[in-house]
């Protein structure tokens, strides 16, 4: 039994900013995953609740004619996964949101959701940020379109406006175009869990010079909010392929991220962990891209 | 019928969702209780304010400890002693304002709905004074001001040793002494079904419907804690989500007994949230051990010493039996001429440990073997030979605890089969040196297991057979159904023994005090022992009486008659059916009686069973993670009644052995011994995908104590995995881990330390 004081179910976006603005208390839910523990926890207890599940608007997911593709932010985890667009395009975000908790929950839990709960575990983040993925927020008059990494505040803490509402994340073509990535959730178990420490890395490499141009390494779990690596990613841009080129990322990404000591695992274990799977995410892209990681 | 994998008889009504379980069972108009738990670890409570509580709508009652009954009562689910210096320790009360550790209970609310109640639960104040938390065993044994339980003042609830020659000789005459320290974690049960009970008033009685192992005992101590007699109590157990010893112990059913009397009989649901069953139920118990011993330049053990240390947390429950009988298998399987061992059971400010599947044996079969590879390691001896230098073939018997013994002893036949299953002898040659960040090793355990708990308690079974008009029987026991498969073995076995087909044996699953014959319950892997013992002689008493009443029919019939399969045989001809005898014991108007068989039973036999794990792992050092890539348990349990199903417990078992190596752990705050991860989320808890293939085999060696040449099955599989996979981690790695479980973090530290990373 739930401690839920009133629960409005939206049809369309305009209705649910409308439901907003009228209960300005109300939380957003849409499969629950997030905010139903937190009602059972006692953190949420007696709130109400507006509900999007049914809005059409915000679901599926769209390559548009500019090759921008769209993912409406009510599309559940396990609809990415199996979307073609995301397979043909980019297949790391199908990937990555399959590694999230277990099947029933991948069949409710969204990927706005994800974003707007702002955990630093959420398993589709790194890869949003990898991919320098554009959120669109509806106000119900002109709304904003943000970067996902101008989105995230603090622990916890979203740049979500009251009666905002996130409707699709935006994967500009220039941003997917060329590159491959891989994404690594580090947990305890193999299901059934949150990542302890997870890295998306997104490259392109020129195969037949063996030169890795580009790369885009994020970290969720090792600091505040899921972190770019970015001094490792200037320093990495136009290495040759090869041995130097794991041995500096693995060192690099260890000074660069900033994860902390607590009961699940120590800074000094993270650290480990980081730099090993920054370097073996970056091996995975360059043999996608069809390179000779040796 | 035994030695066949019959489907469980229960199988089709869990599958399809049929079996009624406490949760399905709630009548109409329940009202719920919740528990008001402390927020600090250790101190009293200075003041207690419900009058907001009690204010808001929909709610009760609301009782705190003022209002209990102020004597003491223990809960574990051991027998009752009649003698004084046997009875369990009786240290809780129903609620209390003495804090003992972090989540203690201090207040109940009773309210019509659940939402009520957790609302009110947010209106009690609660003011404390607060005393120092230790959570360690080996410091909260100095004692502490004031001490956890008045009057145990140096907070040692119990020691216990024991000497067998002399070890300072011993370790003298040896040429190798090894001394080794090892720790096992809290764990939890982690049974699908949280305890969960309801309670209501009848005819000026008490009926406690409740998800428990042990219906009998849970009435006796409902009757103690209350201060009532014992049969104005009425105890009732469906089918149950798993038990595993932590419904082996008297939960919150005296407090869900107790609730209904504050609420005129109406009744009351008492369900106890995942979180609070980590923290207040029962654990298993932490225990930290030293152990020393000396072996010959052979390899043979010429002397060994233990000493053990047992996190008991807040209160007895099962107290120091199960550091003791950790202490006893100290002196067990492996011949030595020299051995002692010491054990100490502790008070903390902890959940509280009691009965955890095979209570003791897992942390002391962790230590043992672990300490023989790091033996075998020491001297340069493959760590399974030095086993088989070590160990007792054949027959042997226990030191002090008389008739426990190894009536048959197949650990060599086990042995065996786990090596060539894992190819031992190749890839300990194969690993031995290798370089790299991915390793691989084989690694190997042991234990034995007594089965009940003869002659250090009572053992006693009740069975019942009740002839039906058709021929079929009712089958009723006060042993339990836990998802074990009892129901389904006791049925095998009634109907071997009257020779009928196990479809024509209706047992009856759900206990009921007022109903059920007396029994103890499921522990001790004692059930198919000790009650099917009772089952057996009900069988054949019953089988008699058939015979006996046959014959009143067939005034004329001089040959020896026998029962089979619905006739009664004259000789080999069959003179009259089952039915048709049964059918007159009903009806006839001559002589009419209709026949039921009824026998208790009290045991006095103990058997040892046996088995090993064999493991090969992969460590991948960069990342700290195992993989088990091969895993197998053989035990020798005797004859098995029904091999699937034995198949199925072994699964079981090592799915719990593999997260008690590797991965299961209660954290508990240093200064408030809070649990940090009393979730199913934090705890971890393997799941399907964290699981290897399983591979269970068995030695089948006919017991002659057991009643169809069976012995412990239930509990023995969760013994041996987890010293198997650390000692595969060492013969990979050369790094020898103390303390388990193996999560990532110790394993990065330990390859740290090692100089591998």
């Amino acid at each position: 039994m739930y401690d839920i004081e009133n629960y409005y179910n939206a049809g369309t976006i305009a209705e649910a900013v409308e439901l907003l603005k009228e209960h300005p208390d109300a939380r957003i839910i849409s499969g629950g995953s997030d905010v139903l523990i937190k009602i059972r926890e006692g953190k949420f207890a007696g709130t109400s609740l507006v509900c999007i599940r049914d809005i059409r608007e915000i679901k599926g997911i769209e390559r548009m004619e500019s090759g921008d593709i769209y993912i409406g932010a009510g599309t559940v985890f396990s609809h990415i996964t199996n979307d073609p667009v995301i397979q043909r395009w980019i297949p790391v975000l199908g990937e990555a949101v399959d590694q999230v908790g277990g099947p029933q929950v991948r069949n409710i839990g969204t990927v706005g959701g994800n974003i707007c709960n702002g955990a630093v575990s959420a398993d589709s983040v790194p890869t949003l940020f990898s991919l320098n993925a554009m959120l669109r927020l509806s106000d119900g008059k002109g709304g904003r379109t943000v970067p996902i990494r101008q989105f995230y505040l603090g622990p916890g803490r979203v740049d979500l406006q009251p009666g905002e509402i996130l409707t699709h994340i935006v994967i500009p073509e220039r941003e997917y175009m060329g590159y491959y990535g891989h994404y690594i959730k580090y947990s305890m178990r193999n299901a059934m869990d949150i990542a302890t420490l997870s890295c998306s890395v997104v490259s392109k490499t020129d195969v037949s010079q063996g030169i890795l141009e580009d790369i885009r390494i994020t970290f969720g779990v090792a600091a505040p909010v899921p972190f770019r690596c970015e001094k490792t990613e200037a320093a990495l841009k136009g290495m040759p392929v090869g041995e130097e080129l794991y041995d500096t990322i693995e060192k690099m990404v260890r000074e660069e991220i900033h994860p902390r000591d607590s009961w699940r695992a120590s800074r000094e274990f993270r650290l480990q962990i980081g730099g090993e799977i920054a370097r073996r995410a970056l091996i995975r892209t360059i043999e996608l891209a069809g390179g000779d990681p040796s | 019928m035994v030695g066949k994998s019959v489907p469980r008889v229960d199988a089709y009504d869990k599958v399809t969702g049929r079996a009624k379980f406490t949760d399905d069972l709630i009548p109409d108009k329940c009202l719920t209780a919740k528990v008001y738990h402390a927020k600090i670890g250790n101190g009293i409570v200075k003041s207690i304010d419900t009058t907001e509580a009690e204010a808001l709508d929909g709610v009760v009652k609301v009782v705190t400890f003022k209002d209990v009954p102020d004597h003491c009562y223990p809960t574990p689910g051991h027998p009752w002693s009649v003698e004084l210096a046997h009875q369990d320790i009786a240290d809780r009360n129903l609620l209390t304002g003495r804090v003992r550790y972090y989540g203690d209970d201090i207040a109940a609310v009773v309210a019509e709905d659940e939402v009520t109640a957790s609302r009110a639960l947010k209106l009690i104040k609660v003011e404390y004074e607060e005393y120092p938390v230790e959570i360690h065993p080996r410091k909260s044994m100095y004692g502490s001001r004031p001490p956890i339980h008045f009057d145990k003042k140096d907070n040692v609830l119990a020691r216990s040793n024991y000497f067998i020659g002399n070890v300072e000789e011993g370790l003298k005459q040896s040429d190798t002494v090894v001394k080794r320290s090892y720790k096992t974690p809290i764990v939890q049960h982690c049974h699908i079904e949280n305890p969960i009970s309801y309670a209501y008033m009848e005819k000026g009685r008490i009926v406690v419907v409740t998800s428990t192992q042990i219906p009998h005992i849970v009435r006796r101590v409902i009757g103690q804690a209350l201060g009532i007699p014992w049969g104005k109590i009425r105890v009732i157990k469906p089918y149950i989500g798993g038990g595993f010893g932590n419904k082996q112990d008297v939960l919150y059913e005296p407090l869900n007994a107790f609730l209904t009397t504050q609420v005129g009989g109406r009744p009351v649901k008492l369900d106890v949230s995942r979180e609070e069953t980590f923290c207040n139920t029962r654990t298993r118990h932490s225990i930290e051990y030293d152990l020393t011993a000396g072996v010959d330049q052979e390899g043979h053990l010429l002397a060994k010493d233990m000493m053990a240390y047992s996190n008991q947390g807040a209160y007895a429950s099962h107290g120091h039996a199960i550091a003791a009988n950790g202490l006893t298998a100290w002196r067990l399987q492996y011949a030595c001429p020299n051995i002692r061992g010491e054990a100490y059971t502790v008070y903390t400010n902890t959940p509280v440990g009691g009965a955890m599947r095979a209570y003791g044996i897992p942390q002391a079969a962790f230590a043992i073997e672990c300490f023989m590879d790091d033996i075998a390691a020491e001297i340069h001896m493959d760590p399974l030979e030095f086993r088989r230098r070590n160990l007792i073939e054949g027959y042997y018997e226990d030191a002090y605890l008389k008739p426990i013994a190894a009536n048959t002893n197949g650990i060599f036949e086990c042995l065996k089969k786990g090596a060539d299953y894992i190819h031992w002898d190749e890839k300990r040659k194969e690993y031995a040196n290798q370089t790299g960040f991915i390793r691989r090793g084989v690694g190997m355990s042991l234990f034995c297991y007594k089965t009940g708990v003869w002659p250090i308690s009572l053992e006693i079974a009740g069975a019942r057979l009740v002839l039906n008009q058709d021929g079929s029987m009712q089958l009723q026991l006060g042993a339990t159904e836990i998802g074990q498969g009892a129901d389904t073995v006791f049925s095998q076995m009634a109907a071997e023994t009257l020779h009928m087909d196990v479809e024509d044996i209706h047992i009856q699953s759900f206990q009921d005090t007022d109903v059920t014959p007396f029994d103890t319950g499921a522990y001790a892997s004692r059930q198919s022992f000790v009650t099917g013992t009772a089952v057996r002689q009900c069988a054949e008493l019953m089988y008699q009486k058939i015979l006996d009443y046959a014959r009143t029919l067939l005034p004329n019939e001089k040959r020896t008659l026998s029962l089979d399969h619905g006739y009664i045989y004259a000789e080999k001809e069959p003179v009259i059916s089952l039915e048709e005898v049964a059918l007159e014991s009903y009806y006839s108007l001559t002589n009419s009686s209709a026949i039921t068989a009824e026998v208790s039973t009290q045991v006095k036999k103990n058997t040892i069973a046996t088995g090993c794990c064999f493991a090969e792992v992969e460590v991948d050092i960069k990342l700290g993670k195992i993989r088990i890539l091969n895993i197998i348990n053989v035990h020798d349990s005797g004859k098995l009644i029904n091999p699937q199903l034995a198949e199925m417990q072994v699964h079981g078992g090592m799915s719990m052995g593999m997260g008690y190596g590797l991965s299961e752990q209660l954290l508990l705050d240093e200064k408030t011994g809070r649990p940090l991860n009393g979730t199913l989320l934090d705890y971890k808890l393997m799941t399907a995908l964290d699981t290897p293939d399983l591979k269970a085999d068995f030695v089948e060696l006919e017991d002659p104590m057991g009643p169809y040449g069976n012995k412990a099955l239930g509990e023995p599989p969760a013994i041996p995995c987890a010293p198997a996979i650390r000692n595969a981690v060492l013969h990979a790695t050369g790094v020898a881990f103390s303390e388990i479980p193996l999560t990532p973090q110790r394993l990065i530290e330990g390859f740290q330390k090692a100089g591998l990373l």
